[in-house]
């Protein structure tokens, strides 16, 4: 079969062939007519239009009440036209944005982005995945000249651009507080006052901030309403959760956060996550924390980066590849 | 070069089609082939339907244009009602205040060749737009 050529001689060519035959391969022709109209940019009335034309030069008596109810047709199609050259516009506009949107995400990546210490006796895992493509999620790692590691998990209530911006906030502001001041309380008071003063009422940040000190192997931390971690004690092979009090940072400017300690036996795991974690959906409901411990258990035996993605993939697969929520988890083995 | 202006006034609903029989009869004049009249037509409709919304009352203009070497129908839709404050926010589309089906000014300026509004808030509007017939 040929190709077919968008004008007004072949349509008339066809037509006639399909009124004197009604074959299946004229019909395959009006098909190709209708896609190469709209590469071409053809609106529904002008092929209406087109039909008229042809039809009028096939039978020149044509009736006048099938002459007037044909413009008629041509008429209603007038707003179809207009409505499908809004759409093209809209896609086109979509498209623009999503590479906006992907351009922004990997500007955050970098913006973000944080190494994973090496810390002598302590086996760090992390990851963090975002349900849609910016993460309002956020880790962090710091080391000091002693070795000490200063560790901040985040989540900002909501997802999206707007939680990936208040995201960015934080991690300047991080970076903006001394080096020499990793008193867990004292950064979460000063980050609480940073957000009270920049971040929209309607927006809320939890944090969790630990100090990990190499030499005592204690960790020290304090928590701004953020999703409770666990301990696990390898000695009586047992899950804590690590419950604190703290409220949400940029609630008041004078919150205070009281600061807690565990010290760490061989073996021990201390596990950091975000709501992503624990509110893993399966259909309508919640999975139960048992269930997040008991396949934590089935991974924490494996090297700490390899057990949260091991951990991950199970929660991915879980929820049928689609992430309700931005997911992080991190994991400090002794 | 304009010559002789004819006026429709837009007071209520049914002034709308009489507003596109003009704009009609006009295009047939000059020689408009059936769908750019149908297409004037429409865009009359629009500008018309704006104007006994938001506006209350107002005047569609007809004028035939012409430059070197085409001829074509110019519409002035203008009215003193309420003007429109962000005039690139109404040319967006998928941005209408009456979240009704209307093609809005976004749809007359497809419909159209040449578009241009002047509208001032509380001053009025005047949306001027031309067809030029297809050789």
């Amino acid at each position: 079969m040929e190709p077919f050529q968008f004008n007004l001689e072949n349509y008339r060519k066809v037509l006639e062939r399909y009124i004197n035959t009604e074959d299946e391969s004229s019909l395959y022709q009006a098909e190709q007519f209708s896609k190469l109209s709209m590469q071409n940019n053809i609106l529904p009335e002008e092929i209406i239009n087109i039909h008229i034309q042809a039809l009028k030069d096939l039978y020149p008596e044509l009736p006048k009440e099938i002459d007037a109810s044909l413009n008629f047709l041509l008429e209603t199609m007038i707003s179809y036209g207009l409505a499908y050259q809004q759409f093209q516009t809209l896609r086109q506009k979509q498209g623009e944005l999503e590479s906006e949107i992907s351009i922004a995400a990997n500007m955050q990546q970098t913006l973000l982005s944080t190494y994973k210490p090496k810390i002598e006796g302590l086996d760090i895992g992390a990851v963090s995945v975002p349900a849609n493509i910016m993460n309002g999620d956020y880790y962090h790692f710091v080391t000091d000249q002693n070795n000490n590691l200063g560790i901040a998990v985040a989540d900002v209530i909501g997802k999206g651009i707007p939680a990936a911006l208040a995201m960015s906030m934080i991690k300047y502001s991080l970076d903006s507080f001394p080096k020499t001041q990793r008193n867990p309380s004292i950064i979460l008071e000063n980050l609480n006052r940073v957000v009270e003063r920049n971040v929209d009422t309607s927006m809320f940040i939890t944090m969790f901030y630990g100090l990990f000190d190499a030499e005592s192997s204690k960790l020290q931390y304090a928590s701004a309403g953020h999703e409770p971690g666990f301990y696990y004690c390898a000695k009586s092979d047992e899950f804590f959760e690590i419950t604190t009090k703290g409220m949400v940072l940029g609630v008041t400017s004078d919150s205070t956060y009281e600061q807690y300690e565990i010290e760490m036996d061989q073996e021990d795991i201390v596990i950091l996550l975000t709501d992503g974690v624990t509110e893993c959906r399966v259909g309508d409901q919640f999975i139960e924390s048992d269930e997040v411990l008991k396949v934590i258990r089935e991974y924490m035996h494996l090297p700490a980066q390899e057990a949260v993605e091991r951990v991950y993939r199970h929660f991915e697969k879980l929820q049928d590849f689609q992430l309700r929520d931005d997911f992080t988890l991190i994991f400090l083995k002794k | 070069m304009s010559t002789t202006q004819t006026c429709v006034h837009i007071k209520k609903e049914w002034d709308i089609v009489g507003a596109r029989q003009m704009g009609r009869e006009k295009a047939k004049e000059l020689g408009f082939g059936t769908v750019d009249q149908a297409r004037i037509a429409t865009a009359i409709s629009e500008l018309a339907r704006n104007i006994y919304l938001y506006a209350e009352t107002g005047k569609i203009y007809y004028e035939v244009v012409s430059d070197l070497n085409r001829v074509g129908l110019k519409i002035i839709a203008s009215d003193n009602g309420p003007g429109i404050s962000d005039i690139s926010k109404m040319m967006e589309d998928g941005f209408s205040t009456s979240g009704g089906l209307g093609a809005g000014l976004p749809g007359v300026k497809r419909l159209m060749d040449d578009f241009d509004i002047d509208s001032e808030e509380n001053n009025g509007t005047t949306i001027t737009a031309i067809k030029w017939v297809r050789k």
